[in-house]
């Protein structure tokens, strides 16, 4: 394989420069010392993050994001996890619809599911309350959990289990003792890829939440809607360091690589 | 038969079957109902609100739009996607890692932060996206990003870009890198071996990131929302202010089922044909 020429680079140098400059531009703005929206160049100032403190909204829709992200991705890999192993170790008929069912949220435009969930828990009660986000969130990132659990239990080598068998364990042993553990670091990094996307999710979630019941990316969404100052981008800014420690953490665990591209699934 | 694949997945299907089918039928049949300013939702039977989409121009000019929008993205992304990711899969060890790293984190950071980013970039006259392109000498006068069709198609070409990358890197990665050895070593000159080796062996690549970028662009919710502002609407934007603003759920309910019917019509076809086109690459 030949070296990248002059010219790649150039291409590549450009590339990076597009697709860092909207990050890197909320991040500078953040630290303006001015009240309206300006490029800091010789002063800076963390008047705005310190401003946050006083927006209350902002930090519950934060603690909120996080433990909805947190619960509906820990359920959604407990459902996971059985459906994956039926799915990597079974060929039945209707195998391959119940796979598309399962990953239908991801084809799914998030704005009509936002609708149909909507109108769902109006109809029975549930409209605005913190119980339907999480079984919204559990179903959109369902898929998340499902494709990196199918993954590692596909990964899995069955003559383990076999010799556990022959070795006098139940089969309750064999799943708690050697397949689990075994599927271990598969489930973690579905749970992890799962709460990125319920902690990023605004379309479906923006039909679904109250005033009451706003997550972090719905409340900043609503705020940008008014006005956007200072203060959205240092929150934004705030959100986006939270989300590249996480990234840089998941890269080091487990490779993000395979994380997005995933081997071995026949999810998609 | 054996039972226990589906005992196995009872739970996730039963899951399924209430909080994605139920909500999904009662959408498409809540879109057959009728409403009023004064009286609400009427569950009744008519087809007003079909009618009313599909013959109404001001809802053929908002799905054109979204469809142009989402076909001006697919392109955006397969001219720098498909060669960056080439460029990537070339680079070697600290740097491969570190530059993926770097366009695959953003599929991971907020889209409403991101977004933002492109907002405070187009500013106005003053923007420094069009500081940056006046100075280079490009163009002469500010171009409008803010509100308009190709500030969306920019910012979400930048939200979607990621996943056009993530398809040609898969599609890289089953490439034997032997075959270009073989083509150099019989003199093909670089573009050659571009052109006659690598293109054809990603292009199932590209056409697979083709389809999720456009169906995530004519679907794309918060870029379009904040940079068409409240006036140019999309069909997810519309669909949102029926809901929230109008209270016409009806009629909202419409516009996101011929969304998705549109959607789901243009992502089976086009899969259809790469899978035809490419069977024996598949196969």
């Amino acid at each position: 394989m030949s070296k990248n020429g002059p010219l790649a680079l150039a291409f590549h140098t450009l590339f990076v420069t597009f697709m860092l400059a909207p990050i890197l531009v909320v991040c500078w703005v953040a630290f303006t010392p001015e009240g309206f929206l300006s490029f800091p160049t010789d002063r800076w100032s963390l008047r705005w993050f310190y401003a946050i403190a006083r927006y209350p909204e902002f930090i519950s829709a934060f603690w909120r994001s996080l433990w909805l992200g947190a619960l509906s991705s820990a359920i959604a890999v407990a459902f996971s996890v059985p459906a994956a192993l039926a799915i990597a170790r079974y060929r039945f008929p209707g195998r391959e619809a119940m796979t598309a069912l399962f990953m239908s949220p991801l084809m799914i435009p998030h704005v009509v599911l936002g609708i149909a969930f909507l109108r769902f828990f109006t109809q029975i009660g549930l409209g605005g309350t913190f119980f339907g986000l999480v079984l919204a969130h559990i179903v959109i990132v369902l898929p998340f959990a499902l494709r990196l659990t199918v993954a590692s239990a596909i990964g899995l080598d069955r003559a383990i289990e076999h010799a556990a068998v022959s070795l006098g364990a139940s089969e309750w042993i064999v799943l708690k003792r050697i397949t689990l553990p075994l599927v271990l670091p598969g489930l973690a990094s579905g749970w992890a890829l799962a709460f990125i996307n319920s902690f990023d999710e605004v379309t479906m979630t923006v039909f679904i939440a109250a005033p009451g019941t706003e997550t972090l990316p719905v409340r900043m969404f609503l705020y940008i809607q008014d006005n956007i100052d200072p203060l959205v981008t240092s929150v934004s800014a705030c959100v986006i360091v939270i989300t590249v420690a996480a990234l840089v953490v998941m890269d080091r665990a487990y490779g993000l690589e395979r994380l997005l591209v995933g081997r071995g699934t026949d999810g998609r | 038969m054996r039972v226990a694949p589906y005992l196995l997945s009872l739970p996730a299907l039963l899951l399924f079957a209430g909080v994605v089918i139920v909500p999904l039928v009662m959408t498409v049949l809540l879109s057959f109902h009728d409403w009023g300013q004064y009286k609400g939702i009427e569950p009744v039977f008519v087809l007003k609100n079909w009618q009313e989409v599909l013959s109404d121009s001001y809802f053929h000019e908002m799905f054109w739009r979204t469809f142009r929008i989402a076909f001006f993205v697919t392109l955006l992304a397969a001219m720098f996607g498909a060669p960056e990711a080439y460029i990537l899969n070339r680079m070697k060890s600290p740097w491969r890692g570190l530059f993926l790293l770097v366009i695959l984190g953003p599929l991971l950071i907020s889209v409403v932060a991101r977004t933002l980013g492109w907002a405070l970039l187009f500013g106005g006259n003053s923007g420094l996206v069009n500081k940056a392109l006046i100075s280079m000498g490009l163009i002469s006068a500010p171009l409008p990003f803010m509100f308009t069709e190709t500030g969306m198609v920019v910012a979400l070409a930048h939200v979607l870009m990621p996943y056009m990358v993530l398809a040609v890197w898969a599609a890289l990665q089953r490439l034997d890198p032997q075959i270009e050895n073989a083509a150099v070593a019989l003199g093909a000159g670089p573009f050659t071996v571009l052109r006659r080796i690598v293109l054809p062996q990603v292009m199932p690549g590209i056409l697979s990131g083709a389809i999720i970028v456009f169906a995530l662009a004519a679907s794309a919710f918060a870029t379009p929302a904040i940079i068409g502002g409240r006036r140019l609407k999309v069909a997810s934007t519309l669909a949102y202010d029926e809901f929230l603003n109008t209270l016409n759920w009806p009629l909202g309910a419409a516009v996101a089922v011929l969304l998705l019917v549109a959607l789901i019509a243009v992502v089976v076809g086009a899969s259809r044909l790469v899978e035809r086109r490419y069977a024996q690459v598949f196969g």
